[in-house]
């Protein structure tokens, strides 16, 4: 393993380059110190974070930045909880005004109890975001005509869900996330829905360029192990769609010759 | 895009000289109280006051924070400029884990 050139497969998006095709989510550790050791395990090197208000009656709890550096990981803003455009665009703002960087992840969702990405306004969003100079990753439906439209108003990463958000259900869709992946010519994540490290490994098998994981992690018994875990199925995933899978057959096929045998 | 600060910064040459705690009687507009909306809360701090100084006030790393006043950004460059006025309403944030 350690001799394949995992090095020498880098992915770009938005002119940087990242080795890990693993983005990890931030959101529901049970404590700051368990996502840290869980996304040091992971290998990312890119993090999803949300943009909350600070809580002014405990200033100084501890904060994100203080166990996920900044520094050492590239943070992807995300829009979580935005409804609007306006509010994405508004949210958006503030994180790059907190960090400085215009690469953030667009998300824009419908009710409960699918939070499935709500279309209209994510296109919306985007062209608002884009206008504003942002780089924009954007969550959206495992939808070819809409990816292709998302990529060509100027998104820098199209994200369809695999399933729906938190489900852990894995990649329901895999013919139209092929599709996706196959016409695209920006970088294409599953994003949502991954359960465990199979999964991770599908999507990559799919030819995704990266793989972005939360819940799968984060609500496992051991994350920290998980991580590792969802860490060699990307990897493996990654490895397996680069060799080229063998032909499927619908019938049997020996793996041993058939002459030579002993009479 | 940015009027309202541009006005804000203007008046505040005339109070930058005028300092904090001042000792005539009370009456200086340094010790004015000045009612603002912080993350939806009431407020009340000591005039004048500029971003910075609130930030500071609220014991948080200017570093890890972002600022909305009366729903524009401030630029982290200008908080030592910018000075707040009664019935301003701010957002302050920061990141928090999420995916």
């Amino acid at each position: 393993m350690d001799s394949l050139p995992l090095q020498d497969d880098a992915w770009r998006v938005a002119g940087r380059s990242f080795a890990s095709r693993l983005v990890v989510g931030t959101g529901k550790y049970k404590d700051l110190a368990t996502t840290a050791a869980a996304i040091e395990a992971s290998g990312a090197e890119m993090v999803t974070v949300a943009v909350r208000r600070v809580n002014l009656s405990d200033p100084k709890a501890p904060m994100l930045q203080d166990y996920v550096s900044p520094s050492r990981y590239t943070y992807l803003p995300n829009t979580a909880g935005c409804f609007t455009a306006e509010d994405a665009v508004r949210t958006l703002r503030l994180a790059r005004e907190a960090g400085g960087w215009n690469l953030v992840k667009l998300e824009v969702l419908g009710p409960a109890p699918t939070l499935y990405p709500d279309m209209p306004a994510t296109f919306e969003a985007a062209a608002a975001l884009i206008k504003d100079g942002f780089e924009v990753m954007v969550y959206c439906s495992d939808d070819p005509i809409a990816a292709k439209r998302l990529e060509e108003m100027g998104c820098v990463a199209i994200m369809p869900l695999g399933a729906p958000i938190g489900s852990g259900l894995g990649v329901q869709n895999p013919l139209m996330i092929q599709m996706i992946v196959e016409q695209a010519s920006v970088p294409v994540l599953v994003d949502a829905g991954v359960g465990t490290a199979t999964d991770a490994a599908f999507a990559m098998e799919l030819g995704c360029d990266a793989v972005l994981v939360n819940s799968a992690i984060a609500h496992a018994d051991d994350p920290v192990l998980m991580a590792r875990a969802m860490k060699a199925g990307v990897e493996a995933g990654r490895l397996a769609f680069r060799a080229g899978r063998m032909p499927r057959r619908a019938a049997a096929n020996p793996s041993s010759p058939t002459n030579g045998l002993i009479r | 895009m940015f009027r309202p600060r541009e006005c804000r910064l203007a008046a505040s040459r005339g109070l930058a000289g005028r300092g904090v705690g001042t000792d005539n009687g009370g009456m200086d507009v340094a010790t004015e109280v000045l009612d603002l909306t912080v993350n939806g809360e009431q407020r009340r701090f000591a005039a004048p006051l500029t971003v910075a100084g609130l930030v500071s006030a609220l014991a948080l790393d200017l570093r890890k924070v972002a600022v909305e006043l009366n729903r524009e950004i401030v630029p982290r460059s200008t908080y030592g400029q910018v000075w707040l006025a009664r019935g301003d309403s701010l957002e302050i944030v920061h990141f928090i884990g999420g995916g």
